[in-house]
């Protein structure tokens, strides 16, 4: 292939992405620029500062796209895919949950969840104030977030395979909630409600998706619209169960 | 600022992004050869994906850091200002000014805020592009974005007044539950995955900063608020609301395609 025609090519192809986040963030700095100027009536601070930040938030905005279309999707499905002809389900779930573990173990804005609501709890006098009593708190719910997002995919992977449908699996993981919710220390239960949500960070959402889908689309008798989809959901859920189960028990 | 501070906050946060990216790669590259034990086609494209994933999202992050993180916290922290709302900055006479109704300056920079940061999220942009992939284009790119973006910024708008009034978060959560459970018994079945899905998509990256200091400010300032308690939740309804939103956008597109084929139907 001649080079100098493929570096156009990505050329070209970046041109069109940036384009793309040019409009994705144009909501943003309407809205900002608005409130900013209209409601508050304050001037904008370190203009320069704030041009070079949007300047890089649309460049980085753009090469992330790129990179899930070279690297994220195609890695994902071509391991889904060697997974569902090697036939060996064990593996596919050790690696299932090891992926969900080990994404979320590492994750920022779990960390800071983690520390946040160790700060609540020795507030409300629920664990000593003591450094190192908050810090194992910490630790403690970050493991326990990290285990729960790790069976989520596990189950996901599992269901894929056996062709359940995801809405048992969710109303049950909502009754759940629900049971749980009413014998929680009452100052965990808006942590472990949010904590769902922060789990899943921008490089595993593409990677796991691509993974559900791959998957689905190589097992006879799957859809990957209904069947692919799912376990994102399932690991938005499983954390709030396993946080406000550690509140019961360590609180 | 500073041209060498420029270039060491670069360095910083993209050795930040590659330690979060590490385990990942290291978990799929070791099951790749460990178990699979095949070369990975496209092995180099798939690496120098990988780098630009990298560089994009610590690009990402610098920038946000930058340019919207300080002056949205600004803004969430002046709009849930006493003096702002009330004109006073006496905590008593806030409590005796405002009613629920005056903080609607809040509630629109909730909702905005929560449209707008959906429609810049990485992993959303990631998700749709895979939906409308898998559905043969019948899931739209923007149908799927607009949708989440809309449940986003009413459940960040709805969570805002939860604060102001008070009410225990578990009630608005469980009402949720009910409405999702019901709406996923009349809506398309090929849509109902994909709408859980984007429940959890919506808030990584960009959502959850903003909205967690909109969330904080305001249980900072109402009266008789704890921030530690009730500065939480909007999370939750973020990843709440875009569920029924999207399955409310299956359902619409299913009734407007059935009218459709009816009428062409009836032309002929």
């Amino acid at each position: 292939m001649d080079r100098r025609f493929s570096l156009r090519d990505t050329l070209i192809k970046l041109l069109k992405f940036l384009l793309g986040s040019i409009r994705d963030l144009a909501p943003i700095i309407a809205v900002v620029l608005f409130f900013q100027l209209v409601v508050l009536q304050q001037p904008l601070p370190n203009v320069g500062q704030l041009l070079m930040g949007v300047v890089f938030v649309l460049l980085g905005l753009t090469f992330f796209i790129h990179g899930l279309e070279q690297g994220l999707f195609p890695i994902g499905e071509s391991m889904a895919h060697a997974f569902a002809r090697k036939g060996s389900a064990p593996w596919l779930l050790i690696f299932a949950f090891a992926l969900g573990f080990g994404t979320t173990v590492a994750e920022p804005a779990l960390i800071a969840v983690a520390a946040e609501a160790a700060k609540v709890a020795a507030n409300g006098n629920l664990i000593e104030a003591s450094q190192a009593s908050q810090a194992s708190y910490a630790n403690g719910l970050r493991m326990s977030v990290a285990l729960s997002v790790g069976i989520a995919i596990l189950l996901g992977v599992l269901r894929i395979l056996k062709g359940w449908p995801v809405q048992w699996f969710i109303i049950g993981g909502y009754i759940m909630v629900v049971i749980m919710t009413a014998f929680a220390p009452e100052e965990i239960i808006g942590i472990a409600y949010d904590s769902g949500g922060v789990t899943t960070s921008t490089i595993t959402v593409p990677l796991v998706t691509a993974l559900g889908v791959g998957l689905a689309s190589s097992i006879k008798g799957r859809n990957p619209m209904i069947d692919g989809f799912g376990l994102i959901a399932l690991a938005s859920l499983t954390p709030m169960i396993f946080v406000m189960a550690y509140g019961m028990i360590v609180l | 600022m500073m041209f060498s501070e420029v270039i060491n906050q670069i360095i910083d946060t993209t050795i930040a992004t590659f330690r979060d990216v590490l385990p990942i790669a290291a978990i799929l590259f070791g099951f790749q050869f460990a178990v699979i034990r095949k070369p990975l086609p496209n092995l180099g494209r798939v690496l120098i994906g990988f780098f630009w994933v990298l560089i994009g999202l610590s690009l990402f992050l610098i920038g946000l850091e930058w340019a919207l993180f300080p002056l949205g916290r600004l803004m969430a922290q002046q709009l849930t200002d006493p003096v702002f709302l009330a004109g006073t900055a006496d905590v008593a006479a806030v409590a005796q000014a405002l009613d629920w109704s005056d903080y609607y300056w809040v509630y629109l920079f909730a909702f905005f805020v929560g449209f707008a940061t959906t429609i810049a999220e990485p992993s959303l942009i990631a998700v749709a592009i895979k939906a409308n992939e898998v559905s043969g284009g019948s899931i739209g790119i923007w149908g799927l974005r607009l949708s989440v973006a809309l449940g986003v910024a009413v459940g960040i708008s709805l969570g805002c007044y939860r604060i102001v009034v008070g009410d225990p978060i578990q009630y608005y959560i469980m009402a949720g539950y009910v409405i999702v459970v019901l709406q996923t018994l009349v809506a398309p079945k090929l849509i109902i995955p994909l709408a859980y899905d984007s429940g959890g998509v919506t808030t990584s990256t960009v959502t959850v900063p903003l909205v967690a200091a909109l969330g904080l400010g305001l249980a900072e300032t109402v009266p008789g608020r704890n921030p530690l308690i009730d500065g939480f939740g909007l999370i939750a309804f973020a990843s709440l609301f875009p569920i029924m939103s999207v399955m409310a956008y299956a359902q619409i597109t299913q009734k407007l395609n059935a009218r459709e084929s009816k009428t062409s139907a009836e032309d002929q």
